[in-house]
């Protein structure tokens, strides 16, 4: 995969579309620092990831990123208070901004709509709205400065997804937070203040069989 | 928070965790068992004579004499002449001598003859005496003495007659001369138990009519007047000794071993017991080595449970590594999940050892006469768990590496 060049300015939300296996994935793991690029740069606040090593790498993702996924891969033996503060746990900065983590966390939870006393729910006893809304409160916390979503309304119905949308962009606005969504549904182009095909912003050569 | 995740992550698969859990558990009860029991068998030997200073007996081997003389094992290749013995009873830096003479038996049980110093001076377990749960000591010529698993094996009671048999393995019987039951003693946990005790000169009487180890034929002496024989011993089988100070022990040992009228042998008892572990001690290890390999077992058990796990938990794992978690937090999770199984299985395990010891602990003893304390964890017992917490780790190392390599091939965008 060859990217010339990608960003993502500070409080943009940016919707990343591209069929299975055009290399998304591949691309957010970059971003993330979770793979290395071959060659070229990558920066996440102004810092260049591919010059850091492991562990910096891993500390600043926990620091600047936060991540909702597909399937939004809540820990199912943790409750929703664990997962909500599990990133904290890995960015001591996050975690000082947050000051009173419990708090904050039960703060999110009722702007989201979660009720009154889920946190010490288990997160798999909750609805998969709930899970939705718990997944975004664990991206939100200690407000990271870009917010990195894979595919997370792929599962959902048509009301599902725009009730979700709605909550996520509610929070980022808010935070003048970065998001970075991928999916490869364009009916959820509207919403975004840009649309990327993947095929327009990247090459990707196969491998011979 | 990551112990406590950790934990909650091994209560979400209870089942295989509680197996693995409940396997190193039995593991470790089995081996501390095995470590309790080779224990208490050698407290229960040398437990069986207290205070006594030197055992004598014909020379052949320390072991030999040990077994025969206190454990009623194996039989004397000679015997001692009365005049040895009292030669050495004479002695000044002798405070007591307890003559045995043995080599008949009772049905199953051997019979020994003794004087009414044996009652007196021979001690058990850290110094106890024996003592008469029913009846009396020997009162009258035939009168006998057995030991409480006498009693309880054969049902016998004050005043039932005994006839004992000539030799270990005889069909014949003195059957001229029955002996009474005096007394039975309380149980000692000793070989005391299991043994019918006679004067020493009751020894002689029942051989009145003897000869060359048959009855002279057609003569039948009776008790009354055999009551009014001489009946000093002529031999007998070894000697028990108390020295009147504890520096006198090795010089008495060294007099008798070079005793000039007959070929003698002076042991001490523990240090006969130190040879006899070290005969003992190669099917001890192989003992303690099979429980090891139990203990292995099962943490290699451990070991494959995690590395099954390992696939249904990447998501798991890619969820911690998008948080910020690095590859080593994967890897350090994995360990703490297995100390924390090892230590639980561990601890359960002792657990599960003293339950078992409470249960067979009576049981035990009364059927082998085996006594096992209960007690707190001894050093080495503690150094078995912390070594099992240890080895759990390391095992644990091999699965957590592959989740290590697994982390960092899959990132966070894992799609399970």
């Amino acid at each position: 995969m060859t990217v010339p060049k990608l960003s993502v300015a500070t409080g943009e939300s940016v919707l990343l579309l591209g069929e299975s296996g055009s290399g998304k994935s591949t691309l957010l793991s970059l971003i993330c620092g979770t793979i290395l690029p071959d060659q070229g740069r990558v920066e996440i606040a102004g810092t260049d990831i591919t010059t850091l090593s492991g562990g910096t790498r891993d500390k600043l993702r926990a620091e600047q990123i936060g991540v909702i996924f597909q399937q939004f891969n809540l820990l199912p033996f943790g409750s929703v208070m664990d997962n909500i503060l599990l990133p904290l746990r890995f960015a001591p900065a996050r975690r000082k901004r947050v000051g009173d983590a419990t708090a904050e966390a039960s703060q999110l939870c009722a702007k989201l709509g979660l009720p009154a006393g889920v946190t010490s729910a288990k997160a798999t006893t909750l609805s998969v709205g709930q899970q939705q809304r718990v997944a975004v409160a664990r991206a939100l916390i200690g407000q990271p400065p870009l917010i990195i979503a894979d595919e997370p309304t792929s599962a959902l119905d048509a009301n599902s997804q725009v009730a979700f949308l709605d909550l996520l962009f509610a929070q980022t606005t808010t935070h003048n937070t970065s998001l970075l969504m991928v999916s490869h549904d364009p009916r959820l182009s509207a919403r975004f203040d840009r649309v990327i095909r993947i095929e327009d912003i990247a090459q990707i050569e196969r491998a011979a069989a | 928070m990551i112990l406590r995740l950790a934990i909650a992550s091994l209560f979400a698969r209870a089942l295989t965790v509680g197996m693995t859990i409940l396997a190193i558990a039995l593991s470790v009860a089995l081996f501390l068992g095995v470590e309790k029991v080779r224990t208490g068998a050698k407290a229960s030997f040398a437990d069986t004579i207290s205070g006594t200073d030197l055992i004598v007996g014909a020379r052949s081997g320390s072991v030999q004499l040990l077994l025969y003389s206190v454990f009623r094992i194996g039989n004397a290749t000679n015997n001692v002449t009365w005049e040895s013995y009292q030669d050495i009873a004479a002695r000044s830096d002798v405070e007591w001598i307890v003559p045995i003479s043995l080599g008949d038996s009772h049905r199953q049980f051997r019979v020994m003859g003794t004087t009414q110093a044996f009652f007196e001076h021979y001690k058990y377990r850290q110094g106890r005496s024996l003592a008469v749960s029913d009846g009396t000591i020997m009162d009258d010529l035939f009168d006998t003495v057995i030991g409480a698993d006498v009693a309880a094996t054969l049902g016998y009671n004050i005043d039932d007659p005994i006839i004992v048999a000539h030799g270990l393995a005889s069909f014949t019987e003195h059957k001229d001369q029955p002996f009474r039951v005096s007394g039975i003693l309380e149980k000692t946990g000793t070989p005391v138990d299991r043994t019918v005790i006679v004067s020493m000169e009751a020894i002689e009487a029942i051989h009145v009519d003897w000869q060359s180890g048959a009855q002279v034929p057609g003569q039948a002496t009776p008790a009354d007047v055999i009551r009014g024989m001489e009946l000093t011993p002529t031999a007998i089988t070894a000697a028990l000794i108390g020295v009147e100070s504890p520096l006198q022990t090795f010089a008495l040992q060294r007099a008798i071993n070079q005793y000039d009228e007959e070929p003698l042998l002076a042991i001490l008892p523990g240090v006969a017991l130190q040879e006899l572990w070290g005969i003992v001690g190669i099917a001890e290890t192989a003992l303690l080595a099979v429980s090891a390999m139990v203990v292995v077992t099962a943490l290699i058990g451990m070991m494959a449970t995690i590395f099954s796990s390992l696939n249904e938990r990447r998501r798991e794992m890619a969820i911690f590594r998008a948080m910020g978690a690095r590859p080593v937090a994967i890897l350090s999770m994995l360990v703490l999940e297995a100390m924390v199984m090892a230590a639980i299985g561990a601890l359960l395990g002792v657990l599960l050892l003293y339950i078992g010891l409470v249960i067979a602990q009576p049981i035990l003893d009364r059927a082998y006469g085996l006594w096992l304390p209960i007690e707190a964890p001894t050093l080495r017992e503690v150094w078995v768990i912390l070594g099992v917490i240890c080895a759990g780790t390391i095992v644990s190392l091999v699965p957590a590496l592959r989740a290590y390599r697994m982390s960092v091939a899959d990132g966070m965008m894992v799609k399970t």
